[in-house]
This record gives C-alpha cells, sequence and structure tokens, in this order.
C-alpha cells in the first residue's frame, strides 16, 4: 500500500514539475531558516563552554528597584553582590565579574577595538575557560590589584600577531599597560555573560567597586554544592532581597533573582515582564508566521492537485476506497513531499551555516548541524507535512464520487 | 441479484428541481447480462451509479444479494462495492500515473491482501482480456479499445459477482467495440458474472439477455 502511495506521490510531483518546484522551494527554503535559527538557539543556548558547571549554578544579573514614581533597572553595585549575596549560606563558591565594555587599542598605528571585562579570582574555578597558554589571575593577584590579564585567542592574534608565546609580555588597554598571564579559547559574544577579549582584576578598574548603591556594572554566580542544592540558593537568594535595606529615596520595592543560566540569559530586567516566556513568544510567533506562507501555499497547490485528481479520487471510491483511506493516502503523499522538501532543506542548511561561519557576521560563533538540530527539522517536516495535507484530504475525500468521475 | 423498487431520483438546486429517476422498479437475476438503453439525460448513468451505490436515490429501496444498502455507513459502502462490485466506465479512467499493473491492482490495495498476490490476480486479470504483455505500460501508451480492457480487468481483479459497464464501447470504433463486447459476454457465460451495461448502441445490446428502455427518467420497457 505504501509503495503504492509512494510511486503514485512521485508521480504526481513530476507531472506538474513547476508546481513541485514552488511547493519544494517554499518548504525547503523555510526548513532552512528554521535550521539555521534552531542551530544559532542550540548553540547560544546549548554550549556550555565555559561554565560547565550549570546544573548547580545561578546567575544573578539584574536588579530592579520601583518606586511610585521612579524605577530603575540594570546590573548590581559589586558592593550589593559582595556585602549581600556574599553572606550566603549555601554556596560554596561566588563570583562577581562586571559586563564586558569596549575600548580601542593601537597596534602599529592601527586602531583594534576590544572588549574588556573585570572579574575576581573565584571566577576562573567556578567557570572552566580553556587555557592554551598561561594562567589565570590568583587572589593574592587581584587583592594587590597587579595589572595582569587573561586575553583571549583572537585577541592575542590581533594585537601581537602569529606568535606561539605571548605570557610575559604587554598588552595596553585604554593607556594602561597590562601584563598578559594567560590566553583563553576564544567565546562568542552571543555567550554575553562570559565573554570578553581581555579579563582583569576588579581591582584594577577605574569605577569606584567601593560604592555602596546599589545599581552597578556588575553580575555574580553562585555556585552549589550540589544541582540538589540549587533550589534552596535559589530560595535562601529570594529571602535575603526582602531583607536587604532600601536605601534610596522614593524606591518603595526591590526585585532581584538568582536564576538559572536560561532565564538569566533572557532576563528582561522586569519583574511584571518574563524573559522566558517574551522569548518564546516572540520566537513562536515568528515560526508561526514564517511557516503560515509557505503552508497556505501549501494548501492552496494541494487542492489545486486534488481537483486535478478528481478522476482518481472517483475511481478509487467507486473500487472501494473509504473516505479515512483516501484522506490517508493523500497525508502520506503529502508527508513525503515535505520529506523531499526537508532533505533539500537540510542541504540547503548545511550550506548556509558553512556561508554563515565562513563570513563571521558574530565573531567566534561556530554553528552547527548536529542531530538535535536534524531531529526539530525532522518534526518540522511532518508538522509541516500534516497541517498542510489535512485540510485538501478532508476536502477531497468529501468529494461525491460521481461528481468527481464527471469532471474529467 | 440486484432488486430496485420504486427508485426516484431528484437533483434540487436552490431554484429547480429536476425528476432524474421516477419509479423504477427493476430485478435483476443472478448471471443476466443486461442492458439500458434511452435517448441521452433520461436517467441511464444515475440509474446504474444507484445500482452501483455510487449515488444514493432520493426515494426507494436497493438490495443487491441479501443486503439491504440504504443504512450503510461509507466505510461499509466502500467494503461492499470493493467485494461485490466492478466497474466499467466509458472514458476508462485510468489512472495514467500508474502502470497497467498497477491499475489494475488498484480494487485489491483496499483489501488484505499481500504484494504477491494481488501481482498474481492482476496479471491473471490482464491475461484474461489479452493484455499480459502490456503490463509495464503507461496507459497513454495503449490504445483506446486496449485502455477499455484494462479498465475490465481492474474491473474482475477482485472478482466481483456483478459488474456495471457505462457505455464500455462509446468511445470505441465498431472493431473494437465488438472486442469488448465479446470479452463481457464471455465473463457472463464462463464466470456467470452478472452485467448492467448502459448502451447507446442497439446492436451490442441486442446481444445481450434483456433490454431496459428509459425515457424522460422513466422505464418504458
Amino acid at each position: 500500500m505504501l509503495k503504492n502511495y509512494f510511486k503514485i506521490a512521485i508521480a504526481v510531483l513530476r507531472r506538474r514539475k513547476f508546481f513541485t518546484f514552488i511547493s519544494l522551494f517554499g518548504i525547503s527554503f523555510t526548513l532552512t531558516i528554521l535550521l539555521v535559527l534552531t542551530a544559532f538557539i542550540d548553540k547560544v543556548v546549548g554550549d556550555n563552554y565555559p561554565d560547565r558547571k550549570r546544573d548547580r549554578s545561578l546567575y544573578i544579573n539584574r536588579l530592579e528597584q520601583k518606586g511610585k514614581d521612579m524605577s530603575m533597572s540594570g546590573a548590581l553595585s559589586y558592593y550589593f553582590l559582595s556585602h549581600y549575596a556574599g553572606s550566603m549560606k549555601t554556596p560554596v563558591k561566588m563570583t562577581i565579574f562586571s559586563g564586558f565594555g569596549g575600548t580601542n587599542t593601537y597596534v602599529n598605528n592601527k586602531k583594534i577595538a576590544v572588549d574588556y571585562k573585570y572579574t575576581d579570582a573565584n571566577y576562573w574555578d567556578i567557570l572552566e575557560y580553556d587555557f592554551l597558554e598561561g594562567k589565570a589571575f590568583t587572589k593574592q593577584q587581584v587583592d594587590n590589584a597587579e595589572k595582569v590579564a587573561v586575553i583571549s585567542e583572537d585577541i592575542k592574534k590581533a594585537y601581537f600577531g602569529d606568535v606561539a608565546s605571548v605570557v610575559g609580555k604587554f598588552i595596553e588597554a585604554d593607556n594602561v599597560k597590562y601584563r598578559v598571564i594567560g590566553v583563553v579559547k576564544d567565546i562568542p559574544i552571543t555567550s554575553y555573560m562570559t565573554y570578553s577579549q581581555i579579563y582583569l582584576p576588579y581591582t584594577v578598574s577605574k569605577t569606584d567597586y567601593k560604592d555602596k548603591g546599589y545599581g552597578g556594572g556588575y553580575s555574580a554566580i553562585l555556585l552549589a554544592n550540589s544541582s540538589a542544592d540549587v533550589q534552596k540558593m535559589h530560595d535562601e537568594y529570594e529571602q535575603l532581597v526582602k531583607r536587604i535595606p532600601i536605601t534610596t529615596k522614593g524606591i518603595s520595592v526591590m526585585y532581584s533573582h538568582a536564576n538559572s543560566y536560561l532565564a538569566s540569559y533572557v532576563d528582561t530586567g522586569r519583574e511584571d515582564q518574563s524573559g522566558v516566556v517574551l522569548v518564546l513568544t516572540v520566537l513562536a510567533t515568528f515560526v508561526f508566521l514564517f511557516m503560515l506562507l509557505p503552508t497556505l501555499n501549501l494548501v492552496n497547490i494541494n487542492i489545486t492537485r486534488i481537483m486535478e485528481r478528481s478522476s482518481e479520487i472517483g475511481v478509487r471510491k467507486a473500487f472501494g476506497a473509504s473516505s479515512k483511506t483516501l484522506v490517508y493516502q493523500f497525508i502520506v503523499e503529502n508527508i513525503i513531499l515535505t520529506l523531499l522538501g526537508g532533505i533539500i532543506g537540510i542541504v540547503l542548511a548545511f550550506i548556509a551555516i558553512q556561508i554563515l561561519n565562513n563570513a563571521n557576521l558574530i565573531p567566534n560563533l561556530v554553528l552547527s548541524v548536529n542531530l538535535m538540530v536534524l531531529f526539530i527539522g525532522l518534526i518540522i517536516c511532518l508538522v509541516f507535512g500534516l497541517i498542510s495535507g489535512v485540510y485538501p484530504a478532508w476536502r477531497m475525500s468529501k468529494l461525491n464520487v460521481v461528481t468527481a468521475l464527471k469532471a474529467q | 441479484m440486484i432488486q430496485l423498487q420504486n427508485i426516484e431520483k431528484v437533483y434540487r438546486t436552490s431554484t429547480v428541481e429536476t425528476l432524474a429517476l421516477s419509479s423504477i422498479s427493476l430485478d435483476i437475476a443472478k448471471g443476466e447480462f443486461l442492458s439500458i438503453m434511452g435517448p441521452s439525460g433520461c436517467g441511464k448513468s444515475t440509474l446504474l451509479n444507484i445500482m452501483g451505490l455510487l449515488d444514493a436515490p432520493s426515494k426507494g429501496q436497493i438490495k443487491i444479494g441479501d443486503q439491504k444498502t440504504e443504512n450503510l455507513s461509507d466505510k461499509q459502502l466502500a467494503n461492499f462495492r470493493n467485494q461485490k462490485l466492478g466497474f466499467i466506465f466509458q472514458s476508462y479512467h485510468l489512472i495514467n500515473d500508474l502502470q497497467v499493473l498497477d491499475n489494475v491492482e488498484l480494487p485489491l490495495l483496499y483489501r488484505n491482501s499481500t504484494a504477491k498476490e494481488r501481482k498474481a490476480l492482476a496479471s491473471e486479470a490482464l491475461a484474461k482480456v489479452g493484455l499480459a504483455n502490456r503490463m509495464k505500460h503507461f496507459p497513454n501508451q495503449l490504445s483506446g479499445g486496449q485502455k477499455q480492457r484494462v479498465a475490465i480487468a481492474r474491473a474482475i481483479v477482485g472478482r466481483p459477482e456483478i459488474i456495471l459497464a457505462d457505455e464500455p464501447t462509446g468511445n470505441l470504433d465498431s472493431a473494437m467495440g465488438n472486442e469488448i463486447m465479446d470479452i463481457l459476454m464471455q465473463l457472463n457465460q464462463n464466470d456467470g458474472t452478472t452485467i448492467v451495461m448502459v448502451t447507446h448502441d442497439e446492436n451490442m445490446a441486442h446481444k445481450t439477455h434483456r433490454l431496459v428502455r428509459l425515457f424522460d427518467g422513466s422505464q418504458v420497457q
């Protein structure tokens, strides 16, 4: 039976080549875009370099302060994190680090834009950067405000050129010279919480990290002893924030949460708007709208094709096919078509990803099509095939035999 | 074999009501070869479609074998047609995308038969109509007479007790028409298949056991 459906599906596809082209183009193009998007999300969310301990980590990167007439939202101060979050009992370790900022440096009169961030020594224990040479700065170096730097592989190449080792050499940023003590593997900018090109001890920062205001430019990662303690750690922080005295005039309430990586990554900084819900809504709307057009197109083409096949439908019904059997046949045929489009889409996605990787649109972001992405592609195809096949199949099955036979 | 009682068929649109068949009662015996004649639009094909359970009458009852048909579901009707009836159409209605063998196998797809059984039965049916050497051809590679023979093979492959033929020779010249008629007569004589044939051709009609004439939806002979 399936072999017969397959034969007829292929024959129908060959019959009207232009329709087939339009259908396959719609499916494969849609799938290509969705697969590239999936590969992107998979990379951004799924790649756990360098925070490989995500399962027992919580991230604090937002503080929202609200009053009757004012509201502030942003990263936190070093003081807030060290003084309050630092007093928590559940975490076995905590790191405080700044977001990345940009500056310029010059090599042989050539300007290079570099991103830098400030961290403490715990940063290098909690996060597992791959060191290509050298090592991280120690607590002592941080306490002594030593002008040392860990740099990324790409800035090593851009600043020093193709040299074997740069440990001990100096790199200048913002007119300050820092001694390179380590080189780490690159991180794409999409991992914005851990991304930087130059990592410096927070004690060399020019801004006052001792300021007792609550807002600032810092985030923190709390590390629990095991993933079982994560909830406890989360709850402890929630309780802690409620007890923190409000010192700013006009502010009546404060919100800050210790979140999982994903929730923290998409945090909007607004208590009344969940980042996860927002991102899912935006993504779902995008995917829906993006699939709507080719689906409608396919539905239309399918209806036209069905009407061309009314004689066949009449004959099949006359010789014993029930409406249900015909619906099944047509959906199977449509799934064959969408799977074909899917295969083309996957090939195109491979090519598109190669092109995107080579173009280096987002530095250090290397996309790949892995099994997860392929699996999602397959699911998209099947859903696509079902949705675009059901309505035409249903209409077809309602066709009266006599009318169907007369149509030829 | 087929009993029609007071069959009436009315086609309704929002403005017009057309009486296509009026008080038709007919009893067709097992093994009978019956032809239906009449001018165009007199309701011959409508009557055949009603006998073949492809269309429902507005009034009246149809009994095929021991089976009353008015309360059968879509699935039961499909199953009944598949087991008991074979159809031959004037314009063949072969599926051009499928080879001759696949066309003939079609009724068997809706039964629990294996690919091997289907192939064997379809080959046998094609041999019966003299087209054993055309199995791998596509319909558009065949002449009109050959196409109709494929259609006959498709109608008999499931060994139905009844064959309903709607002007089977209507699109063919007289030589080819006679060939098709010979095949139908053989099926009737050798296998005892009950055949109801709609035709315009007096000569063909006179070769059958009984002739029914319709005029304006009513039986006149």
